[in-house]
This record gives C-alpha cells, structure tokens and sequence, in this order.
C-alpha cells in the first residue's frame, strides 16, 4: 500500500521535464499535448464498482468537466488523477506518469480543491497560504511574493489576517482554490467548486476561475450542476454509475442528444401521463416527469401552438433552449439534481 | 483588472520534488509548531505549572511524611529523588501522547488537514514523521523544563542526571508514535480518546512503580507496570539518578522493550497513515 509514496527520486523531476517537452515539442503542431490519458480505468470498492473502467483524455490548457449526479463515480475519478487513491484496474497516466509509482511527482503539479474545505482553520488566511506553500517546498520569499498576489486574485486582502473560521462559505471556498494555486500548478482540479453557495458567490467564483482559464492553466472540474458545466467547461464527460455516457462540449452535447428548444408544459399532476400519448406525436420526443412534460422540438412555439389549437390547455407553458439537464435525462431517464 | 492576473512559472519550473521527498517531514513539523504558537503561552504556562504542583503537593507534603515514617527513605534515598524520575518521564509521556493523538483526529477526522497535507506531494508517512516530530518538540521543552525544576527542588543531583532527558525523550516517542498509529488506525475515535485516557495512561502513571516500588505490588499488577514503557523509563531514570540497583541483563531489557515498540509503532503508524489517506 505504502509503495506508491516511497519510490523517490525513482522517476526524477529531470526526466519528468524532458519528458513533457518532448511530447510538447512532438504535439505542437499537430494534436493537442494529453496531460491525463486514462484507459479502461476502474474502481471497485468490495462489490461496488464506483468507476467502471472509463476511457479519457484532457488536453493540456482545456477546461474539463466531469458531469453527473451525486455517486456517478467523479469524485472517485479525481481522487486517482490527484493520486491519493489507487485504482483497481486500467492505465492512467498524468504528466506521462504512473500515480501508482510517481504520487509526489505528480502531485507536484496539481492543484487540489477538494469537495469539502479542509483548511486550517485555526490559522489566518495568510498563514494558511504559507504553511500550503512551504508543504511544495517553496522559499519563503517566493510564497510571501505569491500571497499578494493571491490574496488580490481571491479578493481577501483585507481578509488576510482574519482566522479562517470567520470567513463566509463564499470566502473559504475562494482561499482554497487560492491555496490550490500556490504552486503554480499544471492543472488545477475543483471538485464540485460552488457547491453549497450562494448565486453571488458562485458567479465571483466562475469569473475568478475563468480568468485562469483565460490564462492557460488546465482546469479539471467535477459538477452536477448544468450551468455551471455550460459556464466552464470546453468539453464535458458525462458520467452516470461509474461509467461515460457521453462526451463533447457542452454545445456539441446539446445538438447531439436534444433538439434546439424545450416546451414545458404542465396540465396538473394527474393528467400529465394522461396526455402523453397525444402530445408525442407533436414534437420529436417528450419526457413526461412527476410535474411537467417537456416537448423537444426545434420550433417550439409552433408545438405550443398545436397544443391549444387541439383544445388542450396546459396550466402553464414555457418555452425554453435546451440545456445540458436535457442532454442528462435523455442519456440516463433521470434528472441530474434529484 | 491586471491586479488579479497571477504572475505564472509554472510548477514545472518552481517545484523541486527530490527535496520535498527529503524534506517534508520538516515542513509538517514546521506547521504543526506554528499552530503551537498560537498558544505559546499556555504551553509555557502549563510547563512550568505541571511540576510545581507535583513537586509542592506529592514531592514535598507526601514525600515529607513519607520520610518521616521510613528514616532511611525509599530505596534507600529520600522520597522525592525516588519519586523525581518517575514524575519526569510521566510528565513527558503523558504529553507527547495527547499531542501525537489529539492531532492525529483532527488531521483525519475533525479538521481533515492531513487530506490537504496529501494533496501536495507530502506523503503519509511525512505526515506521521512531522506530526510527531512536533509532538516531540514540545515535549522535549516540557521536559527541559520539567527537569530544572526537579534539580532546583533539589530531586536530582549531579550533572549525570541531564542523561534523563534523552531517556525520558525515547520512551515517549516509542509510546507516543505507537499511539498515533493506533488513532490512525481507528475509526470511532471520539470516545476511543477518553478511553486511552482513563483506562490506559491513568493506570499506566499509578501501576508503573511510580510512587513506589512495583516490586511491593502483587504479581498480577506488576505485570501493568512491564508492559508499561513508564516503568523502563521510570527504571532506568533511577538508575541514571541516584544508582537504583538495575542489572546489565535488565538494562537490557528495559532498551530493547522501548526500542522495540518504537519499531513497531513507526511500522504502524506508516501504515496507517498511508492506507487512510488512501481511503
């Protein structure tokens, strides 16, 4: 169990450079350069297989997104890329290297916001940066250089003498994706970022991590909010029991697995399924859902339309675009925030 | 807006990984000090504290009338050189466990900074090391303390006797390391604490032949006193102190019982450390 965090200086951080030079070099002109490749990938805790062998690749400067309901398998996903746990089968490789064999190495390079702040919270925000800095083996005038400009990237400075348990939801989830990037790391990896905050806070929070993106860092995003995917991610995975349902940008998913417009309607819970049969015929398809039947259609005002005009009349109609929650339901029959 | 723009290396270029795998330990330990610091003055508080009411209450009252029964002292010294290892090493073990265990559920459970320590390339075993280097440290100015209080009450005597504190020191790192393995590796650890607590290190301090010999006691409670490191550190300190009567063969023994558990303590709690964060 101990193997893969006692193997130093086996794979050096000399070779790893060249390494990823040479394949920076090899791809320059042609394919993108994969910071994480992984293949057949699996995960099985005693029966229950949380990851069933999925294949993907993240390219180095695009903004990922693993897309699914709570236990599709994202978290545990994260968890082997930032090599804190071990897989149970497969290949994966981040910056050309083997978790299993080169941990330190590779998490040298990443940058980890974890679904749940585990800051210090005996600590200020300052020193929270610092000690997080020195674990990278940082000087301390290279961390004290770095704060500031943390500290201005997450909007604390006037917070940085402040002790972490005084600061709001909004606040610690910022310091923690500001500690993430201490190190300047190659991909930096946000497990479920804005769960739990307020929209406010959520859209300081998409703006600070577009700007990095804006910058070039890798960005690997696990979410089950659709809105956020759309907002963030260049190219999703969605994932649903441990396996890849589908996988393109968010736009790419939307033309492939839904039609341009949704009309929702809503006749009252009893005469919903009651209606399905004949409003099938009006669009492409429809999913009728405990409150509302949604019509998938390119032209949804005209299936409204047809809708009245055969004397049928919805309590409420709404015409909307497709988003990536269609996209879910149609993949998996469920809606994602259940 | 150029304020909030981060100036970029890259970790490629900035991040040294063979010195971290040299060097981690350190840093832990350097971060679990500094969040000693904040309470700098409690900790200097209670170190000082600690022994002036052992040494005022049971050293000096008890020890005096004590004294006043047995002319020639216990074993064959006054009450309070007899009882001055004793008191030392308990002091010290007692607080290298509560601060290699205290930590350790915080770390896992409570706060989980270990995760967070885990996340850069910090391993497990570096989070174990650091933790209780820390826990040493601050066990080793207690005992510092602890000791120049016992020669100013004038419990200890001669400049040999310092040769108690790198004993002291070694017994509560073979126990403490093992009891922070133990916390690594149990899961319902609120209770487990108090548990350590009542029923491990308060039988461990009356049963070690602290306040007398273990010798006087029944055979079946002496076997608490061999099983504890207190009472082989205990042993040796009076040895070291005053030249208690200890064999070559028990000298022996009495290292290789510490030795031994500081071994399979580091085995453990490695292991531990590594298998949790992994969970």
């Amino acid at each position: 169990m101990c193997a893969p965090y006692q193997t130093p200086a086996r794979v050096g951080d000399g070779p790893q450079r060249s390494r990823v030079a040479q394949m920076s070099a090899a791809n320059s002109q042609s394919t993108p350069e994969a910071l994480i490749l992984a293949k057949g990938l699996r995960k099985e805790y005693g029966d229950f297989t949380a990851v069933d062998g999925i294949d993907f690749r993240v390219n180095r400067g695009e903004s990922f997104g693993f897309l699914g309901p709570n236990g599709a398998g994202k978290s545990t996903t994260m968890r082997i890329i930032a090599a804190t746990l071990t897989r149970t089968s497969g290949e994966i490789t981040i910056l050309g290297k083997d978790p299993e064999v080169s941990g330190p190495e590779i998490r040298a390079h990443l940058g980890v916001v974890p679904q749940q702040d585990n800051l210090d919270n005996a600590l200020t925000v300052e020193d929270n940066l610092y000690v997080y800095g020195r674990y990278f083996g940082l000087s301390k005038k290279f961390i004290r250089n770095k704060i500031e400009d943390l500290l201005a990237f997450a909007q604390l400075e006037e917070k940085r003498g402040v002790k972490v348990e005084a600061l709001s939801g909004g606040m610690k989830r910022r310091l923690t994706i500001a500690r993430a990037l201490v190190s300047e790391p190659e991909i930096l990896m946000l497990d479920e970022p804005t769960t739990g905050l307020d929209p406010q806070a959520r859209h300081i929070l998409w703006d600070r991590l577009f700007r990095l993106k804006e910058q070039g860092v890798t960005l690997l995003i696990t979410t089950h909010y659709m809105d956020e995917a759309e907002q963030l991610c260049d190219r999703l995975m969605v994932m649903d029991k441990g396996k890849i349902m589908a996988e393109d940008s968010p736009a790419g998913l939307i033309k492939k697995y839904s039609t341009k417009e949704v009309l929702e309607v809503r006749f009252g819970a009893d005469r919903n399924a009651q209606y399905a049969d004949q409003l099938r015929g009006m669009c492409e398809r429809i999913e009728v859902l405990p409150d509302r039947v949604l019509m998938y259609s390119d032209d949804c005002e005209a299936v409204l339309h047809e809708v009245v005009s055969k004397g049928m009349h919805p309590t409420t109609s709404l015409v909307r675009r497709s988003s990536l929650e269609d996209v879910f339901l149609r993949l998996t029959g469920r809606s994602l925030v259940e | 807006m150029a304020a909030t723009d981060l100036s970029r290396q890259g970790s490629l270029k900035i991040i040294d990984v063979p010195k971290i795998l040299r060097w981690g330990s350190i840093y832990i330990a350097q971060a679990r000090i500094r969040n000693m610091l904040q309470w700098k003055w409690s900790i200097i508080g209670e170190s000082f504290a600690t022994p002036m009411f052992y040494l005022l209450s049971i050293g000096i009252g008890i020890g005096k009338f004590v004294n006043s029964h047995q002319a020639a002292g216990v074993d064959g010294v006054k009450y309070l050189t007899f009882l001055a290892p004793a008191l030392l090493a308990a002091a010290c073990i007692q607080g290298a466990v509560g601060e290699a265990t205290f930590p350790v559920l915080e770390g896992f459970k409570w706060q989980k900074g270990f995760f967070a320590m885990n996340a850069t390339p910090i391993s497990g075993r570096q989070i174990a090391n650091g933790v209780l280097l820390a826990a040493m440290s601050r066990a080793a100015f207690g005992c510092v303390i602890y000791y120049a209080a016992l020669y100013i009450f004038g419990a200890l005597h001669g400049l040999h006797t310092l040769w108690l504190i790198p004993v002291t020191l070694f017994a509560a790192t073979s126990f403490a390391v093992l009891m922070m393995g133990v916390c690594a590796a149990i899961k319902n650890d609120d209770l487990f604490l108090n548990m350590v607590q009542r029923f491990l290190i308060v039988p461990l301090f009356l049963f070690s032949g602290t306040f007398y010999s273990l010798a006087s006691m029944p055979k079946f409670l002496q076997i608490i006193g061999w099983a504890s490191p207190l009472w082989h550190a205990t042993e040796v300190g009076r040895w070291i102190s005053y030249g208690h009567h200890v064999s070559a063969a028990a000298l022996a023994i009495h290292f290789s019982y510490m030795t031994i558990m500081a071994i399979i303590g580091f085995k453990f709690a490695h292991h531990h450390f590594t298998k949790r964060l992994a969970k």
